[in-house]
């Protein structure tokens, strides 16, 4: 399709998705490899306003089970699409959720105190909403119509899946 | 952009196209890489059973029978302790029940009222109670009235008898069993009338304030057969069972020195309690508070025959006081100091794990350093005992002016296990036992290698990082079959299903009186400034050349 990036402009934006990409698939792939994982401490430590329903959820060990494959197959399906491209702006709506509840779980407040101490010093924006921000910036300068799968479903696919979905 | 939105067919796919499309993709080689690095070490065998070998059951109590017979209560002492007692048995104050409610209205995760009002149901009646002291004595018949764990505007049973005298509430025939929560200076001689007078008995450690008294109470449990509980409610901590079978099979290797500390810095931790309104000479039985003759005269006897006049008094002990009857723990004339109130716990804890009995020596050092307020006991204590048979070191050692947690510690050749409401382990970077698996890197040693978190751990594999982090958290409690319980409750629950089941109960007088030997060799060798030994044969307290 054409386009109206400059080539940097174009190379960046593409360079941003892989990055984001890249972490997400990582992060996914490591947790479902480790049988052992579980997301169960870090949401019984968390703070703020919904911390009670975190942590209830962390307590019924049912709902745990689809929280953990959920987490897990999210971020290696949206790691998956950013990387290739494929249906990217929903994989960035996607990521974008998920960044919005590990931020609400353990938003960066003063004076709130976690057992994974952070390895810098954050106030109400941390790492994690900065990837939400890039994320937006993705979904609204898309680049996989470009340089990704989207390429090909842009031309076969229906012109109401552009908007959200590639 | 114009031009395609008028344009919806879909296109011919030209090769450069394809090429675009697919630019990416390569990418995914790399990632493989680090996820095909890291899947090996995630999936590297955790499995640690051939070193460490444990069962993966979880901690047993004697059960109640749903048949029990009700067991009828009297309750000697309702201060501090004897109103936890009395919680613990499911009976509170009304007042008390209004304000964990007033609480709740503040803070909706206050659960307290909650976990009181589920609290197991005894079935027991409080039948007689006996306090020195009016307004304690009042308020241990509205907590023993208050059957249906109800505030003030509740509706309350009838009101259990108020004793004036303990010897009263024993002769009692509708008492089958007693809870004694008096000073130390009492426990020994109030738990042989008891015993003497058929009643069962649970009392508040330390067992006895004098030496003899000690071998009296031992032979009179033992021949009454009463069912005797000392009250070191951490019998029923979870872990430490896990700690006894952790010791059984060897998994630390060699365990040559323990560690044990007390760690308080507040005033009522330091035993400055509040002085109750409503207390003067009128509303306190001092004659009674001083205590029983023949304790009073071993007390006296031994401090004098050993030159130890400058730790009694210094008041005199018809004198009436607040200071000695609300905070009677700073005194000798009335404590154990903390040899008895601190240590024993501790002591007890390491006894139900390692089995060590009594040590063959005892020697202390310490001091009153902080707390300044006229007090005779120290705030400041270490004492070492030796098990030499064992080849083993137990410190202890304590504060009431630093509240740094030191933690229990068992130190092994191969590992360390330390123990609270959890248990941890970790390797020794010299273990000859973990050797291999350290090298293999399964098992680290700068972090516990086997966490034991009640009710959410696996045995048998290497710590998993929500362990690791309910153990850094402390987010945990004692479970018993998914549900949540106080130690002090189950520890009670215990003595009352062992009078029901006909059991021994976990610290029963032997125990106790391995307990209160010890502690006793603690403080004898702090008064005297000189090592006590135990001579197991004629088991007796044996003192060492003074240094």
């Amino acid at each position: 399709m054409e386009n109206n990036y400059s080539k940097s402009q174009l190379t960046l934006l593409v360079i941003l998705r892989l990055f984001i990409g890249w972490h997400f698939l990582y992060e996914g792939m490591v947790k479902v490899l480790n049988p052992g994982w579980s997301a169960k401490a870090y949401l019984m430590d968390s703070q703020g306003i919904f911390s009670r329903m975190f942590i209830d959820m962390s307590s019924n060990a049912g709902l745990m089970k689809y929280i953990d494959f959920l987490n897990e197959w999210a971020l290696v399906l949206i790691g998956l699409g950013l990387l290739i491209g494929c249906f990217a702006r929903l994989s960035s709506i996607g990521g974008m959720i998920l960044l919005l509840f590990y931020t609400l779980s353990h938003p960066p407040f003063l004076g709130a105190e976690y057992m994974m101490p952070l390895e810098g010093s954050y106030f109400l924006i941390d790492k994690n909403l900065v990837e939400l921000a890039a994320l937006a910036v993705l979904f609204v300068f898309p680049t996989a119509r470009i340089f990704g799968i989207d390429n090909l479903l842009y031309k076969v696919l229906p012109v109401s899946f552009r908007k959200f979905i590639i | 952009m114009e031009k395609e939105k008028k344009d919806n067919t879909p296109k011919k796919i030209a090769r450069r196209d394809v090429i675009k499309s697919l630019a990416t993709v390569p990418l995914l080689g790399a990632v493989a890489y680090g996820v095909i690095k890291t899947r090996k070490n995630a999936l590297l065998n955790r499995d640690i059973s051939d070193v460490f070998h444990i069962s993966s059951s979880d901690a047993l109590f004697l059960q109640p029978k749903p048949d029990g017979r009700q067991i009828r209560l009297g309750l000697i002492g309702f201060g501090i302790r004897g109103n936890q007692l009395m919680r613990a048995l499911g009976f509170a104050e009304p007042s008390y029940i209004d304000n964990l409610a007033e609480e709740k209205k503040n803070n909706p995760d206050d659960t307290r009222l909650d976990l009181f009002r589920e609290q197991d149901n005894l079935n027991i009646v409080i039948n007689g109670v006996c306090d020195i002291f009016d307004v304690y004595g009042e308020a241990a018949q509205r907590a023993g009235a208050n059957i249906n764990r109800e505030g003030s505007n509740g509706k309350s049973g009838p009101v259990p008898k108020r004793y004036r005298t303990y010897q009263e509430l024993l002769a009692a025939d509708d008492i089958d069993a007693v809870v004694i929560a008096a000073p130390d200076h009492w426990h020994g001689t109030m738990a042989m009338d008891a015993a003497r007078s058929g009643k069962h008995v649970y009392c508040e450690k330390p067992l006895t304030w004098t030496v003899p008294e000690t071998y009296m109470l031992h032979q009179t449990i033992k021949e009454t057969g009463a069912v005797f509980q000392l009250g070191h409610q951490g019998r029923q901590t979870a872990c430490y069972q896990k700690a006894a079978e952790i010791i059984e099979k060897d998994l630390l290797g060699h365990v040559n020195l323990i560690e044990v500390c007390t760690n308080r810095n507040t005033p009522n931790g330091a035993w400055v309690y509040d002085i109750i309104e409503g207390s003067n000479p009128q509303t306190i039985d001092w004659k009674q508070f001083e205590g029983n003759k023949d304790r009073i005269k071993e007390y006296t006897d031994y401090m004098k025959s050993n030159g130890l006049e400058r730790y009694m008094g210094p008041e005199e002990r018809d004198q009436f006081s607040f200071e000695r009857f609300f905070r009677w723990r700073c005194w000798w004339d009335y404590s154990t100091g903390l040899s008895g109130d601190l240590l024993t716990h501790e002591y007890d804890a390491v006894n139900q794990i390692m089995h060590l009995g009594i040590p063959a020596s005892a020697a202390s050092s310490g001091g009153v350093y902080f707390f300044k307020d006229g007090r005779t006991v120290p705030d400041v204590l270490q004492t070492t005992f030796e098990w030499p048979d064992r080849d083993v070191s137990m410190l202890y050692s304590a504060t009431l002016a630093s509240s740094r947690d030191r933690g229990k510690v068992f130190m092994g050749h191969d590992a360390s296990m330390e123990v609270s409401n959890i248990l941890s382990i970790t390797a020794d970077r010299n273990s000859e036992r973990y050797a291999e698996k350290i090298k293999q890197g399964v098992i680290s040693t700068d972090q516990p290698f086997f966490t034991y978190v009640p009710g959410q751990s696996k045995v048998d594999a290497v710590t998993s990082a929500t362990e690791l982090y309910f153990a850094q958290r402390g987010l945990l409690y004692t479970y018993v079959n998914g549900k949540r319980y106080d130690t002090t409750h189950l520890h009670l629950r215990e003595w009352l299903e062992c009078i029901r089941q006909g059991q021994t109960t976990s610290c029963n007088i032997d125990m106790a009186f391995d307990e209160a030997i010890t502690a006793h060799m603690g403080t004898r060798a702090y008064l005297e400034g000189r090592t006590m030994y135990w001579d197991k044969d004629k088991k007796e307290i044996v003192r060492g050349e003074k240094a």
